[in-house]
C-alpha cells in the first residue's frame, strides 16, 4: 500500500539530523596483509603499496589504498558472543524500520579523502543523517531519499575522510506487490 | 623518485588508457574478501541467482573502487594522490564479463593552497552497457619538485 505513508517527516526523524550516532573503534588495526590482499585483487603495481623505498619518499612510510577506507569498519562475520551480525550504515537501517520502508537501495555515494590510513591505525567512526527528502515516487517504488554521511579518524584524532551515501528507502507499487502476490 | 605525470602534461578532454579485464568467479569473490564482504551474492552462485534474480555472482561496490583507484594511478603514477570519488551504480559486472574502465579528463586547476587538481570522468563498462560511473579528483604535482601526498590540514582541500 501506498496512500498511509505520511507527508509529515516523524519528529524524531527529524531531530536525528545532523546528530552523532554510532560512535565506534574498529575491532582490529591496519594491517598490511589486507594492503596487499586489496592490491592484488585488482593488480595494483603502485609501488607505494609494494616498494618501501618510494612508500619512504613519497608518503612518509607505508599506507593504505584511500579506496580501502571503509573496509577498515565492516564487521567480523563471526565473533566470539555476537548474537547477531553488526550492520555497517547502521542509520540506514535504522531509517528502513523507523519509516516502515520495506526495500531500499543505495543510489550514490561520494568518499572524500583527508590524512592516508597507515598499518597500525585503529580508525574510529561515526554517522550523521545529514537529510530526508519529502516523500518522492521513483521507477522503483514511493519514498524517501536520505543522506547519511560516515566520517573516519584516526587515533590522533585527525580526519582520515568522509563516506556520504545517498539511500532511497521505498515500498513497492500496489500493481507490483498484486503482481507478486 | 620523479612524478610520472605533472599538471602541465594534462588538458581538458585527453583520454586516458583503456584497461581491459576479464572478470573470473575469482576476480569477485578476491575483490568481495579483500573488502570484507561477507555477503553471499558477491560468492554463493546460488544465492545470486535464486535470491537477487540475477545470473551470477557479481563484483562489489568496495572493490570497483579499488579498480577505479587503481586504473587512475597507474596514469598518474604513485605522486597522484586521490581527493575524491563519487560513485553512480547502474548495473552488475559478472564472471564472464570483459569490463573495460575508460576516463575523460574534464578539468584541470590549482586551488588557493597551491595544489593541482585533475577531474575525470570514469566509466566502468561491459560491451556497450556503462555498468558504474565514478567521477574522481585526483591531485597531481605541479612541478616535478612537488608532492601532494606532502600536504596536511587547510593545504589538503579535496
Amino acid at each position: 500500500m501506498t496512500d498511509d505513508l505520511p507527508e509529515d517527516l516523524p519528529d524524531d526523524v527529524t531531530a536525528l539530523i545532523d546528530e552523532t550516532a554510532y560512535e565506534e573503534t574498529s575491532d582490529f588495526p591496519v594491517e598490511r596483509g589486507y594492503i596487499w590482499t586489496s592490491c592484488a585483487s585488482v593488480e595494483n603495481g603502485n609501488p607505494l603499496y609494494w616498494d618501501e623505498t618510494a612508500a619512504a619518499e613519497i608518503t612518509g612510510g607505508p599506507i593504505a589504498p584511500p579506496s580501502m577506507l571503509s573496509t577498515w569498519f565492516r564487521p567480523h562475520h563471526w565473533a566470539p558472543g555476537q548474537d547477531e551480525p553488526k550492520l555497517p550504515l547502521q542509520v540506514h537501517f535504522d531509517l528502513k524500520k523507523r519509516l516502515n520502508l520495506p526495500e531500499a537501495i543505495i543510489a550514490e555515494f561520494t568518499t572524500v579523502f583527508h590524512e592516508p590510513v597507515r598499518p597500525g591505525d585503529v580508525l574510529t567512526t561515526c554517522q550523521r543523517l545529514r537529510s530526508v527528502s519529502p516523500v518522492k515516487t521513483t521507477k522503483l517504488g514511493r519514498g524517501r531519499f536520505w543522506t547519511i554521511d560516515v566520517e573516519y579518524r584516526n587515533v590522533r584524532g585527525e580526519l582520515c575522510g568522509v563516506e556520504s551515501y545517498t539511500g532511497f528507502g521505498y515500498r513497492r507499487e500496489v500493481r507490483e506487490e498484486a503482481k507478486s502476490a | 623518485m620523479k612524478p610520472q605525470l605533472t599538471l602541465d602534461q594534462v588538458a581538458v578532454g585527453d583520454t586516458l588508457p583503456v584497461l581491459r579485464y576479464e572478470v573470473s568467479a575469482t576476480t569477485v569473490v578476491l575483490g568481495a574478501l579483500a573488502t570484507r564482504d561477507w555477503r553471499p551474492m558477491h560468492h554463493d552462485h546460488a544465492f545470486a541467482v535464486e535470491r537477487n534474480g540475477v545470473r551470477d555472482i557479481f563484483l562489489n561496490t568496495p572493490n570497483q573502487a579499488a579498480w577505479f583507484e587503481r586504473y587512475l594511478t597507474d596514469w598518474t603514477g604513485p605522486h597522484g594522490r586521490p581527493g575524491r570519488m563519487r560513485f553512480r551504480m547502474k548495473d552488475s559486472v559478472f564472471p564472464g564479463d570483459t569490463m573495460a574502465i575508460s576516463g575523460t579528463v574534464t578539468g584541470v586547476g590549482v586551488d588557493e593552497a597551491g595544489c593541482g587538481w585533475i577531474d575525470v570522468d570514469l566509466d566502468l563498462a561491459v560491451g556497450e552497457d556503462s555498468k558504474t560511473g565514478c567521477s574522481a579528483r585526483i591531485a597531481v604535482p605541479v612541478s616535478p619538485d612537488d608532492n601532494p601526498w606532502a600536504r596536511r590540514g587547510e593545504r589538503w582541500r579535496p
